[in-house]
C-alpha cells in the first residue's frame, strides 16, 4: 500500500496539490476579510457585479471571435482587439452626428441599431480582409507563421486607423434616455445603460449559438472544425466557410464596440483594441479555447471577477492600492484556472483531439 | 619630394598669414564663455524651438502654448537685433519617452539659442539631463511639478518656469476645499505621474495640517477605463471631496463613473490645471456639472489685449490657460538674448551661453502678462533651494463647470483666488 502510494507520487503533483490548497486558502481567507469589515455596502457590491457583467458581456462578444477562428484554424488571431476598435472608432463619428442632429434623443433605438450596423459591417470587412490577405496565403505553414502575422495585422490596422481618424481621444455621446436611468431591483439601482449592454450582448450571443447549432452554414463551421480534409470531401467549400467565421467573429466584434460606448463611452482612439483583445483572449481562454459557450462565460467571469476581485479578496488580506493590481488579478484568476483545469472552464480536451 | 612638398606648405601658410593681416580692422570676438558662445552670422536667423506636446490626448497643451510663443514673436514683428527670428518644435509628448527623444533631437542642433517646453513634467524629468548639458536654456509654460527647479532633485542649470509650481496650486486647492467648501474629509487620486503624484502630496499635506482628514490615498494605471473599483474604495469612507489631479481620458472615467457608485453622492468632485481643458466638460458628460479645477488665473489690460490678439490670429479662445505663461517665457528668453549677445558692425551676434543662463537666472521684477516674474533662487525652507522659478504663485484660481460649460463655453468662471 504504502510502496504503491510512493511509487506514485511525484513532488509536481504534490506541488501543485499544494498550490490548488493554498490558493483556495488565500481567497477564502480574502473574502472572509473583506466581509467581515463591513466596509462596503450590499449596494455597492451589487454596483460592481453588475459593472463587472457588463464589461464582461464586452469582453464576452470579443472571446467568440477569438475562439470561433481557433476552433476552425488552431491559430491565435491577434488582431482581433483591433478589429473590435476598427468598428467602435468608425462608428464614435456617426455617433457624434446622430447626437447633433437630435436623432439620438428622438430615437433612441434606431440610432443604436445603426450604429451597430455600421460598428459590425466595418469589423466584419476588416477581419475578412485580414484573412484573405494575412493568413489565406499562410494556411499551410506552421503554425508559429500565422501567429507572427497576425501581430504585423494587428499593428498595420492600428496605425492605419491612427492615420485616418487622428491620435486623439474621441466620446460616444450619452445616450438621453438612458442618461442618469437607473433600475431599482430588490432596493438596488443599476444603471440602464448596463442592463441594455448585458441583454443585447446576451441576446447575440444566444443567436450566434443558434446559428452554429440549427443552421447549414453553422454545420459546416463545425464540420470544418472537425476536420478540414474530410469537410472538403464531403463537398463543403472549406475557404468560404472560413471567411464567414472572421466574417461572424468580425461583427460580434463590431457590436462589442457600439456597446462599450454605451457602457463606458469615453476614451475611444486607436490603441483601444488592445487591453480588451488581451482580455476577450483571456477569457476564451478561461472558457475553453476552441468552445463557444466556454467563451461566452468565460466572459462574464473575468468580467465580474476583475470587478470585485480586488475589493473582495485583495483587500481582504491587506494588499495596498487594489485597484491597480485589477489586470495582474485577472491574469493570476487565469492562471489559477489553469492549474486546476488545464483545458479551460467548458473545455474538450481538443490539443490531444487534433493534433 | 618631401621638401618641395614642405614648400608649397610653408608658402600656403604665408599667403594665409598675409591674408588674415589684412583682414577687418575690429578685434575677433573672443568667446570667453564658460560654455561657449552661439555665433549667428548677420544673414542667418535666431533660432527658438519649443517641445510640446502636439499629438495625442494632451495636444491642447501643445496647442495652447504654442499659439502664445507664436503671438510673442510677432508682436516683436519677427526680428530681434536686427536678425529674423526661427521657431522649430518637436512633439514631445507627456511622456518620458517623448522628452528624451524630443531633447536629443533638439540638443543635436548647435543653432538653438533656447527652448520653450515642455508640456508635461514627466516630459521634463527625462528632457532636463540633455538640455542642460548641450549649454541651451529652457523655459516651461506648464511643469509644475516642485521637484524640476529644486536643487539636489530634478533641477539641472539652464532649466526654468514661468508657471506656478504646485506647491502653491495644491496649497490653493486645499485651502479652498477646506475653508470654502468646508470640507473635512477628502480622498486623493493620481496617476502614478511626477505632476499628479507630487501635487496630490502637496494638497494632502495642506489638508491635513489646516485641520482635515484624508481618507484615501490612492493611484489608478494610466489606460484604465473601469474606475468602479477605486470609486467604491473612496466611496467606502464617503470623503467631502474627492481630488483627482490627473489627466484625460482617466479623469473623464473618473467623472463619468462616479453617479454610478452608492456613497458618492456627496462627493465633491475637484481636479486640477491637467483636466483644464475645452474638450473636457463635453467627454467627462454632466456630472461635470458642479465640479471644480484648480489652475492658472490671469486677469489685466495686456491680458485682454493678447487674448485678443489670439482671437485675430487663431479665432476664438486658446484651448487651456497655460498661454500667458507661454508668451512669458518666450519673452524672458528673447529680453535675455537681447541684453547678453555681443553685435560685431557687421550685424553678427556672439550669445555667450552661460551669460544668457546668468541674465535670466538674475531677472527679478519682469512685468509680464502673468504678473511680476521674479526667476532669481529662492528659498523654500524644508522644500529646498529653488532655481530659475519665475512664477509667485499669484495667477492661480479655482474655476467652477456648470452646464454652459458642457454646452460648450469657455472658459470657466473663477470662483476662487487665493488673494480673497
Amino acid at each position: 500500500m504504502l510502496k504503491q502510494f510512493l511509487d506514485r507520487f511525484s513532488w509536481v503533483d504534490f506541488f501543485m496539490r499544494l498550490l490548488q490548497v493554498a490558493a483556495v486558502i488565500v481567497i477564502i481567507v480574502g473574502i472572509f476579510n473583506s466581509l467581515g469589515a463591513t466596509k462596503y455596502t450590499s449596494g455597492q457590491w451589487v454596483t460592481l457585479v453588475f459593472a463587472g457583467l457588463a464589461q464582461g458581456s464586452i469582453y464576452a462578444l470579443i472571446a467568440l471571435g477569438y475562439t470561433l477562428v481557433y476552433g476552425i484554424l488552431l491559430m491565435i488571431n491577434f488582431a482581433h482587439g483591433d478589429v473590435y476598435m476598427a468598428g467602435a472608432f468608425t462608428a464614435v463619428f456617426l455617433a457624434n452626428s446622430l447626437a447633433a442632429s437630435g436623432f439620438l434623443g428622438a430615437q433612441p433605438v434606431i440610432s443604436v441599431l445603426l450604429l451597430i450596423l455600421l460598428a459590425a459591417s466595418v469589423s466584419m470587412v476588416l477581419n475578412v480582409v485580414v484573412e484573405r490577405v494575412a493568413y489565406r496565403p499562410l494556411r499551410g505553414a506552421p503554425r508559429l507563421v500565422p501567429l507572427i502575422t497576425a501581430i504585423g495585422a494587428s499593428f498595420t490596422i492600428e496605425y492605419t486607423f491612427r492615420g485616418l481618424y487622428g491620435a486623439e481621444f474621441q466620446s460616444y455621446p450619452i445616450i438621453p434616455a438612458l442618461d442618469g436611468q437607473f433600475l431599482t431591483l430588490a432596493g438596488f439601482e443599476i444603471p440602464w445603460t448596463q442592463i441594455v449592454v448585458l441583454v443585447a450582448a446576451i441576446l447575440l450571443m444566444v443567436s450566434l449559438y443558434f446559428f452554429i447549432e440549427r443552421t447549414k452554414i453553422g454545420k459546416a463551421m463545425r464540420a470544418v472544425s472537425e476536420d478540414k480534409e474530410v469537410a472538403r470531401l464531403m463537398g463543403i467549400d472549406v475557404d468560404k466557410t472560413i471567411m464567414i467565421t472572421f466574417a461572424v467573429g468580425g461583427a460580434l466584434a463590431g457590436a462589442a464596440g457600439v456597446f462599450n460606448g454605451i457602457f463606458r463611452p469615453q476614451g475611444v482612439f486607436f490603441f483601444m483594441g488592445f487591453i480588451p483583445g488581451i482580455k476577450a483572449f483571456t477569457a476564451a481562454v478561461l472558457g475553453g479555447i476552441g468552445n463557444i459557450p466556454g467563451a461566452m462565460v468565460g466572459g462574464l467571469f473575468l468580467g465580474v471577477f476583475e470587478a470585485i476581485g480586488p475589493n473582495l479578496i485583495l483587500e481582504g488580506l491587506g494588499i495596498p492600492a487594489v485597484n491597480q493590481l485589477r489586470d495582474a488579478f485577472a491574469f493570476t484568476i487565469l492562471v489559477l484556472i489553469l492549474i486546476f483545469r488545464p483545458q479551460g472552464i467548458f473545455g474538450e480536451r481538443l490539443a490531444e483531439k487534433k493534433a | 619630394m618631401s621638401k618641395r612638398l614642405f614648400a608649397v606648405f610653408a608658402a600656403l601658410m604665408i599667403v594665409g598669414l598675409i591674408l588674415t593681416a589684412c583682414g577687418p580692422k575690429a578685434p575677433a570676438f573672443e568667446c570667453t564663455d564658460a560654455i561657449g558662445c552661439l555665433d549667428v552670422a548677420p544673414d542667418e536667423p535666431v533660432h527658438l524651438a519649443y517641445m510640446l506636446t502636439i499629438s495625442g490626448a494632451t495636444a491642447f497643451l501643445g496647442e495652447d502654448s504654442k499659439g502664445a510663443i507664436e503671438i510673442a514673436i510677432d508682436d516683436r514683428d519677427g526680428k530681434i537685433l536686427g536678425h529674423d527670428i526661427v521657431l522649430t518644435g518637436e512633439d514631445s509628448g507627456c511622456s518620458a519617452e517623448g522628452g528624451q527623444t524630443a531633447a536629443t533631437k533638439v540638443a543635436s542642433d548647435p543653432t538653438i539659442v533656447g527652448v520653450i517646453g515642455t508640456n508635461c513634467s514627466s516630459a521634463a524629468t527625462a528632457a532636463i539631463d540633455t538640455i542642460s548639458s548641450a549649454g541651451l536654456v529652457m523655459i516651461s509654460s506648464s511643469n509644475t511639478a516642485p521637484a524640476l527647479t529644486i536643487e539636489g532633485q530634478t533641477w539641472k542649470p539652464g532649466y526654468y518656469r514661468v508657471c506656478h509650481t504646485d506647491l502653491f496650486q495644491g496649497a490653493v486647492a486645499a485651502e479652498f476645499a477646506y475653508n470654502e467648501l468646508g470640507a473635512r474629509t477628502t480622498a486623493t487620486i493620481h496617476d502614478g505621474s511626477p505632476y499628479a503624484d507630487q501635487l496630490q502630496a502637496v494638497y494632502a499635506k495642506r489638508f491635513i495640517e489646516l485641520g482635515g482628514e484624508v481618507t484615501f490615498a490612492g493611484a489608478v494605471n494610466i489606460g484604465d477605463t473601469d474606475m468602479r473599483t477605486v470609486l467604491t474604495t473612496v466611496a467606502a469612507d464617503g470623503p467631502d471631496v474627492l481630488y483627482f489631479p490627473i489627466f484625460e481620458p482617466e479623469g473623464d472615467f473618473i467623472v463619468a463613473q462616479s453617479s454610478e457608485i452608492a456613497g458618492l453622492e456627496n462627493t465633491t468632485l475637484m481636479g486640477a490645471d491637467g483636466l483644464l481643458a475645452d474638450s473636457f466638460p463635453e467627454n467627462a458628460g454632466p456630472n461635470s456639472v458642479g465640479m471644480y479645477l484648480s489652475g492658472p488665473y490671469v486677469v489685466g489690460e495686456a491680458y485682454e489685449a493678447f487674448l485678443a490678439k489670439w482671437d485675430a490670429k487663431f479665432g476664438g479662445v486658446p484651448p487651456s490657460g497655460f498661454h500667458a505663461f507661454a508668451y512669458d517665457g518666450t519673452n524672458i528668453i528673447l529680453d535675455a538674448v537681447e541684453a547678453v549677445a555681443v553685435v560685431d558692425e557687421d550685424g553678427t551676434l556672439h550669445i555667450g551661453r552661460q551669460a544668457l543662463r546668468d541674465s535670466m537666472s538674475s531677472l527679478s521684477n519682469y512685468d509680464g502678462l502673468t504678473g511680476a516674474l521674479d526667476c532669481t533662487d529662492k528659498d523654500f525652507g524644508v522644500v529646498g533651494i529653488s532655481h530659475g522659478d519665475c512664477a509667485t504663485g499669484g495667477a492661480l484660481g479655482i474655476f467652477e463647470l456648470g452646464q454652459a460649460e458642457l454646452d460648450g463655453n469657455w472658459p470657466p468662471p473663477a470662483i476662487y483666488t487665493p488673494g480673497e
